[in-house]
């Protein structure tokens, strides 16, 4: 990698690290987009806060009925947690999902939703878990929804100065099944489209549907027509048809070399079945 | 008499033997170009155009050159004197554009380099680059070669405006009279898409000028260290002699680096003139623009046929996407498809056409198989076509249409002479491996359910062992020197380049039988010209078929000298040497290899009319191309709801004539066979019409990788070609050539009940998506 030249920090304190960045310096947590931009020179930050060093900044631990995830705990982290395994599944599987070893060794969920690549995995499971984001600054420190966070391709509510802290997702109890289907761009890994589905019933009837959507649109979204049209539904598979069937409706899809508007929506129907009929079928 | 003598009773040739130069290579300790470092070294970075077509109005270095560290600007201006990038090939008329080391007034392609950057590292050098300022005037590009071929398209070359390098032509037989006797006559459009080599290194060169010496030290990545110091040393007007180039350990080249390259002659120019050596390290982004690319076919196919499927005659007219100048041999690589043309079957009638067309893209040139994919991908695609037309079976009409066994040596309707062949063997193994008829019940019964379920045969043929000189551009012979040390220890010196092959292991188990010698006291070196004698290098699947012959004559002439020496010590004229042991026949005595080597040098006392030293050195002309062959079977199926291709099954079985090591040729076969389905199903260099390579990074350029790919089954049957005393022919490029219309085939078959006769590559989900939501559609509304 030849960069243009730029400063780097380290700093061992959250404090130090939003001082900086107050200044105007960049943070790096993780770099998997980042440092492929500085490799190609699209991006040329003149200083650059590396967020690794930062002590309890990495964090996965359950705190009042939620789990916080740190910044900077690496897709492998979320990945291969027992708690999130345990009580959250359905963003450990998409952790899996991500990029290859190596990308999940070295990219952390704070940089990944930061980036708000419209392709990235995460922010599809964080959709359909209503995740919270804690956004901290050198003076403020704020908490919003997933449906606040994703603003747009690469903007979201952040603001200058500010980091993602954390990340908190609920604890499903009993009766709720996840899954997260993936069409792979098979050159870069990303999603051509990505469908996290999180059902939950009570008897024969589905009380809660959320469905994120990734890769379809700028942003990812959810897909609240899809989810109302399988509430309080038992979940047949002419039921489930219907309810993805709609999942991208009215959507201004994305389009290039890999994937056409039109085989975009079409994909994001056929995974949304699949979705939704791998978490119905999870329901303990 | 002394007892070190080594004993070897087992041979090393045909054994799984772990290849030698592995260690080195996992455990990250091997010397590539970018691991040479030198005190004083400098660094460059070579400004490229962002555009595809454009006027220089002026260059501005002066930013540049006043950054702290930059040691250096050069512009075309400046090297303009220094020489231009060669180009080997020669046809009648060929248009051959003045191939600039760095561009003068106009930009040809994105990439072209502008400027170099010296620099104290290589970062500065990068910056420098960023300073300087290039004032454009944007012209509209052309990057589809038939694009180009219309009237009123973008001329390349402003002297040239219809963007026409050549054509050539070449017929054999009486092809009018076989289309004219035809019952069936099949047509066809068949894309062979460029695609883009990546080796896992890309190219490097350092360049070090010791002006003490006079002397000239090249460290390139290439696949022909010593073309390279003919070449650039003559282009440079420096002394061969003086002029050395080494292949340090080189990552791959896949034909990527059987070439002369503007850097390669810049850098030693560069060298030369600030008295220090220069480093260049290509990134993967220059990778991708300025290394050359690979196919960029578009060809017009017609076979005619009889009703009982004798295939009576092939017209083939090939567009060959050139790109915007010529490397080493660009315009030779189509005629290597003519040659191929007709694959392993009969057919005596043959009519081709080129025609070499210029675009703002990329020179295309060798890319693994160079040619002959394209030519395979053809004939086997037209061969499974005619089938279909005749309601026959895809494999009953290779079996009727090959060259049978006794009708070897072949000579072809494109002027080869095809060596030895068993064709129908492989097709009838890789059949029986698959148990194809059960396969064909099993898809009657998918089909029932709906299911897009195909079985793809491909029967392949290639031409190797380049090749007879007449032949080449350069010589296509190769040389070996066997030496055994004082001690014992023997050194092979050969002329053959390998950066992946695996030489090192094969070469040394043929010293080893030949001489009695364990292994581990072989040392097989390569890729350095002031140590080897002279060579041509590696591509082609030439380094064995050639090079390992030469090296087996050296070995001959110097198992006479060993005979000489042995029947001296043991004071006998009736002396057998075998097994590392000259043995007396009379009284049983016997000296070893190591015995007869410390005599040799010591040199009391010679035998008559014999020199001291044990040393040997063969160059050896091949009389013939070798043709191997096989046959590959590919099952798979497609989803309807996607449109995705899973591969099943895949089974190989190749015929490279002698196998010297089947581990090393299952290596070569599934690497062949991963670039294959690689361009089956996802490789392409997509260029967009303003000329701008959209798939220009792994991001966007789908590489194989390991979980993408199926279990290979492979076989193998054995037909030694008479060419080389060895018996070899050559594995290298099969794979890649076997796999690229068995699975088109096989997929196609799968689509077959939608109607679908032809799919060109890559098989993307979306575009068989799409093909089979039109067909259900169309369907739905019958």
């Amino acid at each position: 990698m030849i960069p243009q030249r730029f400063e780097y920090s380290a700093p061992k304190t959250l404090d130090e690290a939003l001082g900086l960045l107050a200044e105007g310096a960049k943070p790096l947590a993780g770099g998997m987009s980042l440092i492929p931009m500085m490799k190609l020179r699209l991006a040329a930050p003149e200083h650059l806060v590396d967020l690794g060093r930062i002590k309890d900044l990495s964090y996965i631990r359950e705190q009042g009925g939620s789990i916080h995830i740190g910044a900077t705990a690496t897709h492998h982290d979320v990945e291969s947690s027992a708690l999130l395994r345990g009580k959250c599944p359905l963003l450990a599987e998409t952790a899996s999902h991500i990029g290859d070893v190596q990308v999940r060794n070295m990219g952390t969920i704070g940089g990944s939703v930061a980036h708000a690549d419209p392709s990235a995995d995460y922010p599809a499971a964080l959709q359909a878990l209503e995740a919270k984001l804690v956004l901290k600054g050198v003076k403020s420190e704020r908490t919003v929804s997933a449906e606040e966070f994703f603003v747009d391709t690469f903007t979201t509510a952040l603001e200058p100065g500010e980091i993602v802290r954390e990340v908190i997702v609920p604890v499903d109890g009993d009766g709720t099944g996840t899954s997260y289907q993936k069409v792979l761009q098979p050159a870069s890994g990303f999603a051509i489209v990505g469908i996290a589905a999180r059902v939950r019933k009570s008897g024969e009837k589905i009380t809660l549907v959320r469905i994120g959507v990734t890769g379809l649109a700028n942003r990812a979204f959810r897909a609240t027509a899809a989810e109302k049209s399988l509430e309080g539904k038992t979940g047949s598979a002419a039921e489930v048809q219907a309810a993805a069937a709609v999942v991208a409706q009215g959507v201004e899809a994305n389009s290039d070399l890999h994937a056409s508007a039109d085989y975009r929506k079409h994909l994001a129907v056929v995974y949304a079945v699949k979705a939704l009929n791998a978490a119905l079928s999870r329901i303990a | 008499m002394a007892t070190t003598t080594i004993t070897k009773t087992e041979k090393l040739v045909g054994k799984r033997i772990r290849r030698r130069e592995d260690p080195r290579l996992i455990t990250g300790t091997a010397t590539y170009v970018d691991d040479i470092k030198m005190p004083g070294m400098l660094y460059a970075a070579i400004l490229r155009s962002p555009h595809a077509a454009a006027k220089i109005r002026s260059i501005d270095v002066s930013k540049a050159a006043a950054l702290k560290g930059v040691t250096a600007v050069f512009t075309g201006k400046d090297t303009e004197q220094a020489g231009a990038v060669p180009c080997g090939a020669s046809l009648p008329g060929l248009r051959v554009p003045h191939h600039h080391l760095l561009a003068i007034d106009r930009v040809y392609l994105v990439g072209h380099p502008v400027a170099v950057v010296v620099a104290t590292d290589r970062y500065i050098a990068r910056d420098g680059a960023d300073l300087i300022e290039v004032d454009y005037e944007p012209e509209t590009a052309v990057a589809d070669p038939e694009k180009a071929l219309e009237p009123g398209a973008h001329a390349v070359h402003p002297q040239w405006p219809d963007n026409v390098a050549f054509t050539f032509h070449q017929e054999g037989g009486d092809t009018e009279k076989a289309f004219k006797e035809a019952d069936v006559i099949v047509k066809q459009r068949i894309v062979s898409q460029r695609l883009v080599p990546n080796p896992m290194e890309t190219r490097g060169v350092v360049a070090d000028w010791r002006a003490a010496e006079r002397s000239m030290n090249l460290y390139s990545s290439t696949q022909v260290p010593h073309l390279v110091r003919s070449l650039v040393a003559q282009i440079l007007g420096m002394d061969e002699n003086r002029f050395r180039v080494v292949a340090p350990e080189v990552g791959g080249g896949f034909g990527a680096k059987l070439q002369i390259y503007a850097e390669e002659i810049l850098l030693a120019y560069i060298s030369k003139k600030l008295q220090k050596p220069v480093k260049w390290i290509e990134s993967r982004r220059e990778n991708f623009l300025c290394t050359i690319h690979g196919r960029g076919h578009v060809d017009y196919y017609e076979l005619a046929a009889k009703r009982d499927g004798t295939i009576t005659g092939i017209k083939l007219k090939i567009i060959q996407d050139l790109g915007a100048y010529f490397t080493l041999l660009t315009p030779a690589i189509p005629t290597l498809s003519v040659l191929m043309m007709p694959g392993l079957y009969r057919t005596p009638n043959i009519s081709a056409d080129i025609v070499g067309a210029f675009t703002n893209c990329t020179p295309t040139d060798a890319y693994r198989g160079a040619g002959r994919p394209e030519a395979t991908h053809g004939i086997e695609r037209m061969v499974d076509m005619v089938a279909a037309e005749l309601k026959m079976d895809p494999a009953e009409i290779r079996l009727k249409n090959f060259v049978r066994n006794e009708e070897f040596p072949f000579p072809t309707a494109t002027g080869l002479v095809y060596d030895s062949g068993d064709y129908s063997a492989p097709l009838k193994k890789a059949m029986e491996m698959a148990s194809y008829d059960a396969l064909r019940k099993e898809q009657v019964e998918a089909r029932k359910q709906g299911k897009f379920m195909g079985i793809g045969l491909c029967a392949y043929g290639e031409i190797c062992a380049f090749g007879p000189s007449p032949a080449t551009p350069a010589g296509g012979w190769e040389s070996a020197t066997v030496k055994i040390e004082p001690s014992g220890k023997v050194t092979v010196l050969t002329g053959v380049s390998p950066h992946g092959q695996g030489e090192e292991t094969t070469f040394a188990q043929i010293a080893g039988d030949e001489l009695g010698v364990d292994i581990d006291d072989i040392l097989v070196s390569h890729g350095d010209t002031s140590l080897v004698q002279y060579g041509i290098g590696t591509f082609g699947s030439r380094s064995t078929a050639v090079g390992g012959t030469a090296l087996y004559f050296a070995l001959q002439d110097l198992k006479a000298k060993i005979k000489k020496f042995g029947a001296m010590l043991l004071e006998s004229e009736d002396v057998t040497f075998s097994d590392g042991k000259c043995v007396c026949n009379k009284t049983g005595k016997s000296c070893s290899v190591k015995e007869v080597a410390a005599a040799a040098y010591r040199a009391m006392k010679l035998p008559p009319n014999t020199e001291p030293g044990l040393v040997a050195t063969h160059f050896w002309e091949p009389p013939n191309f070798t043709f191997p062959f096989g046959a590959h079977l590919v099952v798979t199926e497609v989803d309807r709801d996607t449109g995705g291709v899973s591969i099943r099954r895949y089974v190989a079985v190749d015929d490279c004539g002698n196998i010297l090591n089947p581990l090393i040729v299952d290596g070569q076969v599934h690497g062949g066979v991963a670039q294959g389905i690689g361009q089956a199903l996802w490789e392409q260099a997509v260029y967009d019409d303003s000329g701008q390579l959209v798939t220009g990074e792994f991001m966007d350029y789908t590489m194989p990788r390991a979980h993408m790919m199926p279990w290979i089954e492979s076989g193998h049957t054995i037909t030694p070609t008479p060419v080389n005393p060895l018996g070899v022919k050559g594995v290298g490029e099969a794979g890649t050539i076997g796999a690229s219309p068995a699975v088109v085939n096989s997929v196609v078959d799968a689509l077959s009940p939608l109607g679908v006769r032809h799919l060109d590559m890559p098989l993307t989900p979306e575009k068989l998506w799409k093909l089979i939501a039109s067909k259900d559609q169309a369907g739905s509304n019958a």
